[in-house]
């Protein structure tokens, strides 16, 4: 394993960049697309931009599940959390998330009982030992995180857990990225895919993409000379006039996916008939809901949930960042009125956000200088 | 919230519900490995594992979570945040 440790050394980071810049066509513009919100992050954090040539350009995708969330849902998570006897447990991420009338935490100092849990069997914990409460838990994440949810739900029923329930808000990435490359703002030359979300999809979902629009795409690890390698292997497919589906992620994805996980989602949910997306609309086919076998566990059929589709704030752009459309600095209230402190969108709430990357890790200064506005 | 936490196998707590006991930055958690019991990802005592949620998703070796722990430990704030609410989990 010793090329793993000289794989990591700053010497070999300089490497590739050369070898990056070298597969740079003259005049030719470059625009790849990070999926994930952990790259997203890691991008900024260690500023890969910096290694890169000013042709290259890395564009940040919807793959954050805080952000993708729309404030309607957000809405139904606080009038659930506010029912009588309810114990809302949730993903310490989606305490902050503003809705029509406050976050979460706005409703747990206004009196619900909302509580922060680092796992959906943390919840069915609290659902055993609370047997006179109803316990809600709100589902959120790629298929990343749904496999958890779907071992958690074949848990309670096997228990018999009958005062506990999931809110679901599972989504799947390749319905968003079908939409990315439907939408008419923009134009990619390829894909750095998800490394996680890989390790239970695999690498054949990503096919289509490589084949019917001729882009290529590279499923990345999430350090710095992971991502710097993978922006390479596009590069030199791009170079070479292919477009293949490749994995620099071997050490932890396998080709297949977890079928075991696959497996556990497909025996606890189906594919909701369409779902809103922050930024994106309504996406058909690109969420995950109970299967009727698990009604009892299922929220949205226990619990009456407002529904209602709620515009997002008029200043936040959250929409565009998450389309790629924008960067975060174009916002207009990016920095100024919409800071982690105060977020005005969900971009700006997640770690995994493009906003709060961009706003912690003090880019906001020196890309407005090196980069006027433009896309 | 997607991050992947390396931690060792050290113990099984309940065979048949695949929860095992997981060594996670000198902290000693329940995780559950219903995930890692087939072929060649089949996880056991003395196994690394990136942890998401309290799920073992996927089977590493240990020179991998050494330098994923060193990779999450730069990340600094996120990471911290993520430990804070393992060490909080009581995963049954």
């Amino acid at each position: 394993m010793k090329f793993v440790d000289e794989y990591r050394s700053g010497d070999v980071a300089a490497h590739v960049a050369e070898q990056i810049a070298a597969l740079v066509e003259p005049r030719r513009r470059y625009k790849i697309m990070e999926v994930c919100g952990g790259h997203t992050h890691t991008i900024y954090k260690h500023g890969i931009e910096d290694l890169l040539p000013p042709e290259v350009e890395l564009v940040h995708g919807p793959g954050c599940p805080v952000c993708v969330i729309p404030m309607g849902r957000q809405d139904d998570a606080i009038a659930i959390a506010e029912r009588p006897g309810v114990i809302f447990t949730t993903f310490g991420d989606m305490l902050r998330v503003p809705a029509s009338s406050g976050s979460l935490l706005d409703a747990k100092a206004r009196g619900a009982d909302v509580r922060m849990v680092y796992s959906p069997l943390d919840a069915l914990r609290v659902a055993r030992e609370n047997p006179d409460r109803e316990v809600v838990f709100f589902a959120i994440g790629f298929e990343t995180t749904a496999p958890s949810t779907a071992v958690t739900l074949l848990r309670a029923r096997e228990d018999r857990v009958r005062n506990f329930s999931v809110f679901a808000n599972h989504v799947t990435i390749i319905p968003a990225i079908r939409a990315i490359l439907g939408s008419p703002d923009l134009r990619l030359d390829g894909f750095i895919g998800p490394g996680h979300v890989s390790t239970v999809i695999g690498l054949k979902p990503y096919r289509w993409i490589a084949r019917d629009h001729r882009k290529p795409v590279v499923v990345s690890g999430f350090e710095p000379l992971d991502i710097l390698q993978s922006v390479y292997m596009i590069l030199q497919q791009l170079a070479a006039g292919r477009s293949e589906v490749d994995n620099q992620y071997t050490r932890v994805v396998r080709p297949d996916g977890n079928p075991r996980a696959l497996r556990a989602i497909a025996e606890t949910m189906e594919l909701r008939t369409t779902f809103e997306w922050r930024g994106l609309g309504f996406i058909a086919q690109s969420a995950l809901k109970l299967r009727a076998e698990f009604a009892d566990w299922d929220a949205e059929v226990r619990f009456d949930v407002p529904g209602i589709r709620v515009a997002d704030p008029k200043a936040c752009q959250c929409g565009e960042v998450l389309k790629g459309v924008i960067k975060p600095w174009e916002c207009k209230v990016f920095g100024t009125a919409c800071t982690p402190d105060r977020p005005i969108g969900t971009c700006m709430v997640s770690s995994e956000g493009a906003c709060a990357a961009y706003y912690n890790f003090g880019r906001l200064t020196r890309r407005r200088n090196r980069e006027p506005a433009s896309v | 919230m997607c991050l992947g936490i390396p931690g060792l196998i050290v113990d099984w707590v309940d065979v048949e519900h695949h929860i095992a006991k997981a060594e996670v930055s000198g902290v000693r958690r329940n995780v559950n490995a219903a995930l890692l019991v087939e072929g060649p990802d089949a996880v056991d005592v003395g196994d690394w594992v990136l942890i998401h949620v309290g799920f073992a998703m996927s089977k590493i070796d240990e020179d991998e979570a050494r330098a994923t722990s060193e990779f999450l430990a730069a990340l600094g704030d996120p990471y911290e945040q993520e430990l804070a609410e393992l060490r909080k989990s009581r995963i049954e």
